[in-house]
């Protein structure tokens, strides 16, 4: 019998362990749901990533042509840039769990 | 209530040859309205029309928010109207911003909104100071997130903040089955509804255009069928057939000396419609030809619709019996339009004969002949064909010739009944005297002057046609029929 193989895309993940997860989070000036994707995701590294997380926070109010550049439409957009492949997802991310699962956080290994 | 009586909407011209008439100005100025049709129907084209015509013609700037096609792609399918939209962006008259949205990489973890577009949209209206906006389609939305709740709630957010910006915006929607669009749609838009379609009717495709709703304003409410060509869109309105064309007192010469003293006083009435039926090989295209000519040789334009024979063909037969036409072809003066019947839908054939006498600006136009146009549609759509055509060089004050090929059994009647909107009918038909085969004509009426009523044999030689007035005392059955040749042309 074949050794069952880990799924697409979590195999780098599963490496990933011990180095540094890297985000972007795109917000649009200081709304509540803004302001409550940004705490709700550095709550959910501190707790899973402790000092191995990058959040990079971009107001759109501030520099709106990285909406275009980065093609940007819903808000809030969370981007995982590492490790790859790039996923998105989009919403204020209030619910932990299925933010982590979506996000491939192995709450074990990270 | 004393409600306060608004002054009349302002609109804004869309520039679209047809659709401005229809909309009795343009679109609703600094408000939403709705293009929906099924695919490949013309909502993206006559979309982009409606900002490059703002942006080249009227001075104002727009900004193009495209789902399904990239910048680049949407550049390639208008080229093909002739615009430039890179040459627009670089003189800052046009922004194209493809939004994409794929659903397949996008979870939704949680409340969101669109601030995201709106930002993009904020941008790309002040980069160049935008009065029009189109989003094609909004209905890619609706396929990229799955809460519908908060997709409506943003959409309706969106329709507003674009109303209070004062821009003028189209937003396209995919038809639905049920619905005018995929995803109600129309439910937001309550301004103006425009409704495309794309029919396939016994092989022969033909568009359509409707306003299905236009708040606060009068509009037509007809299906106009409209074209899209190397020159862009161009809808036709159907003619008001409202009978309020000028009756000219003016006469065109036939170009057949004793035809005009049967028409007394020297020929048709400028803007007039001339009908000639009658059975095949009486003459009908040479009776046109002299029109023609007559009106080239006074410096006028001529067009001439030939639904049967080639331009070649044409000019030589004409040649054959003295009328030179091909000098006049040569001089721009004539001009002919070859075209199979059955090659396109007969909306498609009205569209581009409206469109070819916009553009020529013809004192007479012929139709050799209108019998062939019922092999590219029903004899009920050919008629409805006729009389929009008519009506509308009436309006232009044009001068129309139809020639209309009878059946023996069928002299007095023709097969589109048309005869009822012809000002002159004249009637060619074959009689058999003494072993011979002649050519009879006779005017069956002429509105608004005295007219000949006597048979005339006509006479076709190598200079042209001629008519003697047939003998009164001859029998004038269908049978025996025997001119008084050559003598005193009593009428």
């Amino acid at each position: 019998m074949k050794k069952p193989r880990p799924a697409a895309g979590t195999a780098s993940i599963e490496s990933w362990q011990g180095r540094t997860w890297d985000f972007t989070l795109y917000i649009a000036g200081q709304t509540p749901r803004s302001v409550a994707a940004v705490e709700n995701l550095e709550n959910l590294c501190r707790r899973h990533m402790a000092g191995r997380f990058r959040i990079e926070v971009i107001d759109l109010v501030l520099q709106p042509e990285l909406a275009r550049t980065d093609q940007i439409v819903a808000i809030p957009t969370l981007v995982r840039k590492r490790p790859l492949p790039v996923r998105r997802v989009i919403g204020d991310l209030s619910d932990t769990e299925r933010v982590l699962r979506s996000l491939d956080i192995n709450v074990r290994s990270a | 209530m004393n409600a306060i009586r608004p002054g009349p909407l302002p609109k804004t011209p869309t520039g679209i040859e047809g659709l401005d008439e229809v909309t009795g100005g343009g679109l609703p100025t600094g408000r939403p309205t709705l293009i929906c049709g099924s695919a490949g129907c013309g909502k993206t084209l006559l979309s982009a029309s409606f900002l490059v015509n703002g942006a080249a013609r009227y001075g104002e700037p727009g900004v193009f928010i495209t789902f399904e096609e990239t910048a680049d792609e949407l550049g390639r399918n208008v080229a093909s109207l002739g615009y430039d939209l890179d040459a627009l962006q670089a003189r800052k008259l046009l922004v194209v911003d493809h939004v994409h949205v794929d659903r397949s990489d996008i979870e939704e973890l949680g409340a969101f909104d669109l601030d995201g577009l709106f930002i993009r949209l904020k941008l790309a209206i002040d980069s160049v100071g935008a009065k029009r906006i189109v989003i094609d389609t909004l209905e890619s939305l609706f396929q990229g997130f799955d809460d519908q709740a908060t997709l409506r709630a943003e959409l309706r957010r969106l329709l507003r903040w674009l109303k209070d910006r004062g821009i003028t915006a189209i937003v396209t929607g995919e038809r639905g089955d049920r619905s005018l669009t995929r995803n109600g749609i129309e439910e937001y838009v309550s301004d103006c509804v425009i409704l495309l379609d794309h029919r396939v009717n016994g092989h022969v495709s033909t568009r359509h255009l409707r306003v299905v709703k236009y708040r606060g304003s009068a509009h037509g409410t007809n299906e106009y069928p409209f074209l899209i060509d190397e020159d862009g869109i161009t809808v036709m309105p159907i003619t008001s057939a409202a009978l309020e064309h000028r009756a000219s007192e003016e006469r065109l010469p036939t170009g057949i000396p004793a035809l005009d003293g049967m028409l007394r006083g020297g020929g048709y009435f400028r803007g007039s419609t001339i009908l000639v039926s009658g059975t095949a090989g009486t003459g009908k295209s040479s009776v046109a030809a002299h029109l023609a000519m007559s009106t080239c040789e006074r410096g006028e334009r001529c067009l001439f619709f030939a639904f049967e024979e080639s331009e070649a063909q044409y000019l030589r037969n004409m040649r054959s019996i003295g009328l030179h036409l091909a000098p006049h072809v040569e001089s721009g003066l004539m001009r002919f339009r070859a075209v199979r019947p059955t090659l396109q839908g007969l909306e498609m054939h009205l569209v581009q004969m409206q469109k070819l006498v916009r553009d020529l600006e013809p004192a007479v136009v012929i139709v050799d002949p209108i019998s062939n146009l019922v092999s590219a549609g029903s004899a009920e759509d050919a008629r409805s064909l006729m009389t929009r055509l008519i009506d509308f060089l009436k309006s232009r004050g044009t001068t129309a010739m139809l020639t209309n090929l009878s059946t023996p059994h069928g002299l007095e009647e023709t097969d589109l009944n048309v005869s009822s909107i012809a000002d002159t009918w004249l009637l060619l038909r074959d009689v058999e005297s003494d072993g011979e085969r002649r050519r009879i004509l006779f005017v069956l009426k002429s509105r608004g002057m005295a007219h000949s009523n006597r048979l005339h044999e006509f006479l076709i030689t190598d200079r042209g046609v001629d008519l003697v007035p047939v003998e009164a005392s001859a029998a004038v059955a269908e049978t025996t029929a025997r001119p008084a040749r050559r003598q005193d042309a009593r009428r």
